[in-house]
């Protein structure tokens, strides 16, 4: 059975690229709006992702809120997060792995580069 | 359907009919329907062959009384008058007549130029003349039909 | 049909930046007018966010370099380094209109000012102090990673890599077994684990790291490329990777290969990633910090409309043919009842009632359909601002535009025909209306001027209005140049708003030099045909020293209308039911003479003039003598005035039919409609009617009079 990818993010035009990377590669794709609706998707979801794809800024709630409340929740606590974002300023990046983050990919993303790392962090 | 010799040139067709003696014919793309004549509901501040409008199938259709637009007498309208519903210009207007005749297909060169008589009418609005089985047919140019502000607005 | 996918992906993007543009216009307005949520400037941030990284998708270069110095300022601003001062949020709102420029060159390869687009951009380079980081984008990740070993000129051929991971690695969700899965890929590996520091079961922390790996890689890969496979991990374990000098396999080291390394690491040892069981405190457990960064959507509703119910994408073509079927639906409706009536059906009959529900049902559907296509106005104000800012640029006054009733709904038809006339009066009221910042220094005036741009609804049709507090109307001027262009008679007395309304005649400005803006000069007589194209009316009123206002009141809808069914002189019309105040019986001598022709009726104590609608329309030349029945109507400015129709039918909603589809407009004729019998009906133009008795002769017509006879 392939993996299940959740992708979080507020832009519609952002959310249609992962969805074409992603199911290119072969994988299942999840999506939600903004981190408030990706907790809404994950509680939905009967089984829980492999990898969780987000973006730091949006709405409601932000990726780093995102990413604390998916690790403070002991259903979805070992899931592998990836952070989507353009920015490359190192504070955001520390902030994002305080808060629990797995690791980071920067956009403009090439597909090839969203699956590898996909794959460094999930079998 | 009559058929004039034809040589050479695009044949097209054209619905002839009549008003009082005289016979005239447009060209038939520019027809969309024939109707049996309804009272028209009068407009204020119109010219005097502006009957006025209809109702065809819910859109509001006006009337232009043709005999009256050439320079005739007004048609006194009854029930056996024939209204061709006509599209001029991006806008569908009614034309009042007595009766269609026929429907002739010709090609271009049967059209005489009009010869030069003393009327207006015959100046602004026919095209050509056409000899049919030895009757005298006008071709009516239906661009200029309507009043003269309308194109102005157009 | 082959599609390419990411062609349509781009349609979106654009479209989103559409969107986000105008959040990004609206929620600098907003902080311009004094808005400081901190929403806000999120908002307005996330918006710049998003369309640099769509941009950075499809490679549009331009925008990318502007969107990023964009962002940085506005980052700066988020984080409360930069003030959102006057002078900055103009900066940003000028550069808000480059960033649009460049959006729409992206999609349509149209022009952009590249003078304006370098200018804005040193000025918001400027904002961040100078340096506004104009640098292109970082690739894949680079966390700061120590490097370990000294770097060597040449990739030797083996790598020893040692490996002990912390808790928080698989706190974070990574797993060691796939980092060496990763490893593996770059080339052969030896494994060694080194559980050494594993403890007894019984003291085993199921979050706690207690392996250790050693990895001898045959590979020529540079030290970055090993690195690279720990990127993510890189703090949350102790790392060293060191060339392997000169040793080959040999190594003590019993040799394992990673996947059976894999399978009993996954069976025997109770690595964090498999036990999430224990619901143990996270390690940094912070979920009151999550509360307080989800602050609840700012009250004042700003930019981002959360989610008010599900919408869908209609074809507009079909929302028409709907709206169309209905206004059939009413008519027949009609004619069904008229023929019911005709074939003397009681009342109370079954029919006839079943005939009211079905005259009800239809009421009600009509409304509904007529609210699908009603929208607000404010996707015709959006654009106001930014000419605003362009016309005040360019006429070197300072403005500010200021917008209510935004929300106000009307139908997609009248909106859609509103954006010339509003451009042009807004256009107006800047070049013409506001005196230059020394003329209203020097009148004791702030040096901005304030152009006010509003819509309401008021008696069953939208008004708008554009004001200006400018030095309102040059009377005397005015008048001079109607005289002059021989539009009145040099000895004509005419009423104050009579001389403001002469701005409407053709070929009317003011204007000694032909403030040439947009290339062509465009009288406000324009603009008035336009409005009443629509259906509506405009009107102007100026205090001299104070300002203008022009008040514009068009129908809610093209489509329906309220009307009373009256008679005259044989004709069946149809007069707006918004218009008509009451009806009256007068006696005859009710009516009295004013002066050559002209009649009025006393109502309750006031005089109010009296207007025959037969000889108005020229139907009949002399009033009817009989008694008639009254309709006290009232324009849009509130004069009022008696219209003696022969008979009232009824009222009725009717379907508003246009006469200038197939012909023109007809002066004192607003539209037609058809009755319940088929035969088409006038619906009277109230203003024209009761306007043109105040002066004009009535409209004369022969051929209407023997047609009504």
């Amino acid at each position: 059975m392939s993996m299940t990818i959740l992708t979080v993010d507020d832009s519609r035009t952002m959310r249609e690229m992962l969805r074409l990377a992603l199911t290119g590669a072969g994988f299942r794709v999840v999506q939600a709006e903004d981190g408030l609706h990706g907790l809404e998707v994950l509680a939905e979801e009967a089984r829980t992702p492999d990898v969780i794809v987000t973006d730091i800024n949006m709405p409601r709630l932000d990726g780093f809120g995102f990413i604390e409340e998916v690790r403070g929740d002991g259903r979805y606590r070992g899931v592998p997060i990836l952070v989507l974002t353009t920015e490359s300023d190192a504070e955001k990046k520390t902030r994002a792995r305080m808060a629990g983050a797995t690791g980071w990919i920067v956009k403009p993303f090439n597909p090839d580069q969203l699956v590898g790392a996909i794959r460094r962090v999930a079998a | 359907m009559t058929q004039p010799s034809a040589t050479e040139g695009r044949p097209r067709e054209l619905i002839s009919f009549r008003i009082g003696a005289q016979e005239f014919c447009v060209d038939i793309m520019a027809v969309r329907e024939i109707r049996g004549w309804t009272a028209a509901t009068a407009l204020p501040q119109s010219p005097a062959f502006v009957r006025g409008v209809i109702n065809l199938r819910g859109a509001v259709l006006p009337i232009v009384d043709l005999a009256a637009r050439l320079g005739f007498d007004a048609t006194e309208a009854t029930d056996r008058h024939v209204i061709i519903v006509a599209q001029i210009l991006g806008q569908t207007v009614g034309l009042l007549v007595d009766a269609v005749s026929d429907i002739l297909t010709i090609t271009d060169e049967v059209v005489q130029p009009t010869p030069d008589v003393a009327s207006d009418m015959a100046k602004t609005f026919v095209r050509g003349l056409l000899a049919v089985e030895g009757r005298m047919i006008s071709l009516v140019g239906l661009d200029h039909i309507l009043p003269q502000e309308l194109q102005d607005a157009a | 049909m082959a599609v390419d996918p990411l062609a349509e992906i781009k349609v979106t993007f654009f479209q989103e930046c559409e969107e986000q543009l105008a959040e990004l216009e609206s929620g600098l307005l907003a902080m311009e007018g004094g808005d400081t949520d901190g929403e806000t400037i999120n908002a307005v941030f996330r918006a710049v966010h998003s369309i640099k990284g769509g941009a950075g998708a499809f490679g549009l270069e331009d925008l990318i370099r502007f969107a990023h110095v964009f962002e940085t300022a506005l980052d700066e601003m988020r984080s409360g380094r930069l003030a959102p001062d006057p002078e900055t949020l103009k900066v940003m709102l000028r550069a808000a209109d480059v960033l649009a420029d460049l959006v729409r060159a992206g999609r349509d390869g149209s022009a952009v000012d590249e003078a304006l687009a370098q200018s804005l951009g040193d000025a918001l380079r400027g904002l961040c102090g100078g340096d506004g980081d104009e640098g292109g984008e970082d690739d894949s990740g680079d966390f700061d990673f120590q490097p370990v070993a000294a770097t060597e000129p040449k990739a030797p051929g083996a790598w020893r890599i040692r490996f002990r991971p912390r808790g928080d690695l698989y706190a974070r969700g990574n797993e060691a077994g796939l980092l060496l899965r990763e490893l593996a890929r770059l080339g052969p590996c030896e494994v060694e684990l080194d559980v050494s520091e594993l403890p007894p079961l019984a003291d085993l922390d199921p979050e706690g790291a207690y392996l250790a790996w050693t990895v001898i890689l045959t590979a020529e890969v540079e030290q970055a490329a090993i690195a690279q496979v720990f990127e993510f991990v890189d703090g949350d374990c102790e790392l060293e990777i060191g060339p392997v000098d000169g040793e080959a396999a040999g190594e003590p080291e019993p040799a394992m290969d990673v996947s059976a390394l894999l399978a009993r690491i996954q069976s025997d040892s109770p690595a964090a990633a498999e036990a999430v069981c224990e619901p143990a405190a996270a390690p940094d457990a912070a979920p009151v910090e999550t509360a307080t960064r989800a602050e609840p959507p700012g009250s004042q509703g700003a930019a981002n409309s959360n989610a008010t119910g599900a919408t869908i994408r209609v074809d507009l073509d079909r929302v028409d043919r709907l709206i169309d079927l209905v206004g059939e639906l009413v008519i027949n409706q009609a004619m069904l009842s008229q023929r019911v009536m005709e074939a003397g059906l009681a009342r109370a009959s079954s029919v006839a009632m079943g005939l009211d529900e079905l005259e009800q049902l239809t009421r009600e559907i009509q409304d509904s359909v007529m609210a699908i296509r009603a929208q607000p106005v404010k996707s015709v104000f959006q654009r106001m601002p930014r000419l605003a800012r362009e016309v005040a640029a360019l006429t070197g006054k300072p403005v500010r535009l200021v917008t209510e009733g935004e929300t106000t709904e009307v139908d997609k038809t009248v909106i859609e025909r509103l954006a010339d006339p509003l451009t042009h009066m807004i256009r107006n009221a800047i070049d013409h209306g506001l005196e230059s910042p020394e003329a209203r220094a020097a009148a004791g005036k702030p040096a901005e001027g304030v152009v006010r741009l509003s819509a309401a609804h008021r008696s069953g049709r939208i008004v708008i209005e554009v004001s200006d507090d400018g030095g309102g109307i040059d009377r005397t001027r005015v008048r001079a140049i109607a005289i002059e262009r021989g539009v009145i008679a040099p000895d004509a007395v005419l009423s104050d708003e009579e001389t403001d309304n002469l701005i409407f005649m053709p070929g009317f400005s003011t204007a000694s030099t032909v403030s040439d803006i947009s290339g062509r000069g465009v009288g406000m007589d324009v603009v008035r045909r336009s409005i009443q194209t629509l259906g509506g009316r405009i009107s102007i009123s100026s205090r001299p020293g104070q300002g203008s206002t022009f008040t514009m009141s068009l129908p809610l809808t093209l489509a329906v209308l309220d009307g009373m069914v009256v008679t005259a002189e044989g004709q069946t019309l149809v007069a707006p039911l918004t218009a008509v105040v009451e009806t009256l019986q007068p006696r005859p001598d009710d009516i009295q003479g004013l002066g050559a022709g002209g009649r009025v009726m006393a109502i309750r104590g006031v005089y109010t003039p009296v207007i025959d609608v037969g000889v108005a329309l020229g139907y009949r030349d002399r009033p009817r003598e009989q008694a008639s029945v009254a309709l006290l109507v009232e324009g849009e400015d509130g004069t009022q005035a008696a219209l003696m129709v022969d008979q009232i039918l009824g009222q009725r909603q009717v379907v508003i039919k246009s006469l200038e589809a197939n012909y023109r407009q007809v002066p004192g004729v607003a539209a037609a409609t058809i009755l319940g019998d088929g035969r088409v009906a006038l619906i009277l133009d109230i203003d024209t009617i009761v306007a043109a008795s105040r002066g004009a002769e009535p409209v004369r017509s022969e051929r209407l009079q023997a047609a009504a006879g």
